[in-house]
């Protein structure tokens, strides 16, 4: 069966959909990631959707699901390089993918990321 | 409206889906929709088509290029043999689901075309029909 391949990136985990998922393979990638987040101790997780000519429903509540499991896992996830007309169509579906967030690129989300696990070092020291 | 192309591809698997989103763009493309066009058509035909698998127990969809001197545009028709909507009011609402989804499926799907058709009788299965003009 086809997989989403996962990469490892010092801290952070790099998800490149490459394809046009049909439903299966999008189940199969949420359990892949939850456990590579575990065995890799990931803090963050990168997921390139560049690649994707459309985001339904299905594939938005998977988005949003794996932002909600990683977080659960203390990792942050980034959703990078939506297109334009996917995004335009995405607010006309009524999908509002609360709870995701979204960069423009994997280097923005990069950036992005950084920040994030910063500021957690930072607040989770104050409230020791 | 004269019917320029017209194609049918059944729904029984999830590959199935994913070949409907393919001949959907196709079809837009050759009809000349712009992209933020065709993302919606098929976006929408993704959304119907996963109703037909997963609630209908799979169908059909024909796919038709239409259109006259004046405009062309894309019509899609979803059919099933399934169960069908009891109350078909209820199940536009968005975000009603009877399986735990977003229940943005039907109601986006109308969002995202010009016209939007629905029939539906419990027992005897679901037609949606949508139409997007060029
Ligand atoms: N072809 C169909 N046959 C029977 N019931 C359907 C069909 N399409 C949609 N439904 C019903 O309408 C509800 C809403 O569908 P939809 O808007 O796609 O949301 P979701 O798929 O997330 O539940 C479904 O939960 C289901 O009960
Ligand atoms: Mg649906």
């Amino acid at each position: 069966m086809e997989r989403i391949p996962i990469l490892k990136m010092g801290e952070y985990l790099l998800v490149t959909i490459q394809v046009d998922m049909h439903d299966r393979v999008a189940m199969t990638l949420q359990d892949d990631l939850t456990a590579r987040i575990v065995s890799a101790h990931a803090k963050g997780v990168l997921i390139d959707i560049s690649a994707l000519e459309i985001v339904d429903s299905f594939i938005g509540r998977m988005l949003g699901d794996l932002a909600a499991m990683s977080r659960v896992l203390a990792a942050e996830t980034v959703v990078v390089g939506m297109r334009p007309a996917v995004a335009i169509t995405l607010v006309e579906l009524g999908l509002s993918l609360t709870g995701v967030r979204t960069a423009l690129n994997v280097e923005r989300g990069m950036e992005l990321l950084r920040r994030r696990i910063a500021e957690q070092g930072r607040d989770g020291a104050g409230s020791d | 409206m004269p019917v320029l192309i017209s194609a049918t591809h059944g729904i029984h698997t999830p590959e199935d889906v994913v070949a409907v989103r393919q001949a959907v763009r196709q079809r837009a493309v050759e009809l000349g929709f712009n992209l933020v066009d065709q993302t919606k058509l098929v976006t929408a035909a993704s959304e119907l088509a996963r109703n037909t698998l997963q609630y209908g127990g799979g169908g059909a969809v024909l796919i038709e290029g239409i259109g006259d001197g004046l405009r062309r545009g894309l019509r899609l028709t979803f059919e099933d043999k399934g169960p069908g909507i009891a109350d078909i009011d209820e199940a536009l609402r968005g975000g009603f689901s009877t399986a735990g989804g977003l229940g943005l499926g039907l109601s986006g799907a109308r969002r995202l075309s010009n016209e939007f058709q629905i029939e539906s009788r419990p027992g005897e299965g679901t037609r949606v029909t949508i139409t997007r003009w060029r």
